[in-house]
């Protein structure tokens, strides 16, 4: 495309529709006075999202 | 929904849209982004309108094409769907131990009332209660594996005879229950000295510090009782948590106030001081000096762009990268879309335990007696009615979400501050939300200049 770079597609049906309740309640984390929830892992994919670490530069 | 937007990093705006009914982030020109608006109906803003007037018809053609193959795609202006009306009920993977109703710290802006949560006795929570607590978490635990219990307070580590107790036995019960632990703690660090620092660094799973940031703007409002200046004791005990840290995780958390909207330079402050995880939260008080209000709002966009750029330009060197906890998102992955709607699970799966052992849907219903559940020490039953009002509390059944970009990101935002500060936990509280949203578009926009290597 000419005018368009799609950076990421679809990452709400990669995410799946799991529900298996094993990941990090997000009030364990860092919140505990605000909500968020999409900077947290899935603990079945052994994601690391919220907790990544310095890169090798 | 579609939402476009920009962000100026390097001395260009860079435009996007975010498609957030399926997740997608296209990176577009500007006269995409101003076809875009003009699709969604949108205003424009400043020269947007004689820009667009002035656009060739051609390339406007040609722009709608790109558009609408990815309308057909279903990446962008997609609809809804997903759905869930309720959240499930009687199983909980995570508590909060409120291991003493009790300070050594009168941090003005505190939402349990300077650590009492409005109780006279400031109680510590005997051993006892955190046992039954564990077992109490394990029998209403289901299928459910990964478990958790995050140490709070007050200041957890003036009791920690009980939190050495509750890690003991709930590990001795690992084996034979086929569940796993995992423990973390928020502490205000007065008491981090070097034998709880080795015993928090070999115990915890994560571990959250709270530093405001600078010196005085931490000392404004994070005050020892006799009013003395603990700033230095606190900053040295996190780092030298730090230090002994390595790769666990951990967090330095902040909170800014309306007093320090250059929030900013407390941020850096605290990476340039040698923390790489940072976390800075905006304050949830009704104080009038230190409440943030609407006409902040304005002043603190600013701030989180500011902080976005120098974000994206730490990110790049070896000694002062760090992640901020509102900026890390995967775009292709996270949590599953369950997770998305339906939050933090205060009410259903994660629960609060109060010194006495009473049971409370989260750490912010903490003593408030309507919504007590039950007590610990009255074996593993819990009030089930309260749940169910917490079981709608799903992002899809908040009418002012639905238009939302960051919907999925925070699930409406925190109950308790929705029925605090807007009266309903299914409506969001606007002054949260707004900087919900300011964040998530700001995340966006690193993702994409990260992954372009500008």
């Amino acid at each position: 495309m000419k005018h368009i770079n799609s950076i990421a597609i679809n990452g709400m049906k990669k995410s799946g529709n799991i529900g298996c309740g094993e990941c990090q309640s997000s009030c364990q984390s860092a919140c505990k006075t605000s909500c968020t929830v999409g900077n947290q892992s899935c603990k079945n994919r052994d994601e690391k999202v919220n907790t990544v670490k310095k890169p090798l530069l | 929904m579609t939402h476009p937007f920009g962000f100026t990093y390097g001395g260009k705006t860079h435009y996007f849209a975010f498609d957030s009914e399926s997740g997608s982030l296209h990176n577009v020109d500007y006269v995409t982004f101003l076809c875009i608006k003009s699709r969604l109906g949108m205003p424009f803003e400043g020269a947007e309108a004689e820009d667009f007037a002035a656009l060739d018809q051609n390339e406007k053609y040609e722009i709608n094409v790109e558009l609408d193959q990815l309308v057909a795609e279903g990446v962008l202006d997609s609809p809804c769907t997903v759905a869930q009306k309720k959240k499930r009920t009687g199983e909980i993977k995570a508590l909060c131990l409120h291991i003493c109703h009790d300070c050594n710290l009168r941090c003005r802006y505190c939402f349990a009332d300077e650590g009492t949560y409005r109780t006279a006795d400031k109680a510590h929570m005997p051993v006892e209660v955190g046992l039954r607590a564990v077992d109490f978490l394990i029998a209403n635990s289901g299928k459910r594996k990964n478990l958790e219990i995050d140490f709070f307070g007050g200041e957890p580590l003036m009791n920690m005879q009980t939190v050495k107790a509750v890690v003991e036995y709930a590990r001795s019960l690992e084996a034979s229950t086929g569940k796993t632990f995992s423990f973390t703690m928020t502490t205000n660090c007065v008491l981090l000295g070097e034998e709880n620092r080795k015993w928090l660094n070999e115990n915890m799973y994560n571990v959250v510090l709270s530093i405001d940031g600078r010196r005085d703007i931490h000392n404004a409002v994070r005050k020892t009782p006799n009013g003395n200046d603990a700033f230095d004791l606190i900053l040295n005990n996190a780092l030298e948590f730090r230090k002994i840290r390595g790769d666990k995780s951990y967090y330095v958390r902040g909170t800014f106030t309306a007093k320090n909207l250059d929030f900013c330079n407390d941020v850096l402050y605290l990476n340039d001081c040698g923390f790489d995880q940072i976390s800075m939260e905006p304050v949830v008080t009704d104080i009038p000096d230190l409440q943030i209000k609407k006409e902040h709002l304005p002043r603190i966009f600013e701030e989180y762009e500011r902080l976005a750029r120098e974000y994206i330009a730490r990110r790049k060197t070896k000694d002062k990268w760090f992640n901020f906890f509102h900026f890390m998102y995967d775009l292709e992955g996270g949590p599953c879309v369950v997770k998305r709607l339906t939050g933090c699970g205060s009410g259903c799966e994660y629960l609060a335990v109060t010194p006495r052992g009473d049971i409370y849907p989260c750490h912010q219903f903490a003593e408030r007696k309507p919504y007590k559940m039950g007590n610990v020490l009255e074996g593993t039953g819990f009030d089930l009615s309260v749940s169910e009002i917490f079981a709608g509390n799903i992002v899809t059944n908040k009418p002012d979400c639905t238009d939302c970009p960051a919907k999925y990101y925070c699930s409406g935002g925190c109950v308790a501050n929705n029925l605090n500060f807007a009266g309903d936990m299914n409506k969001p509280y606007d002054i949260s939300c707004a900087m919900m949203k300011k964040r998530f578009e700001l995340s966006l926009a690193i993702a994409a200049i990260e992954a372009a290597g500008e």
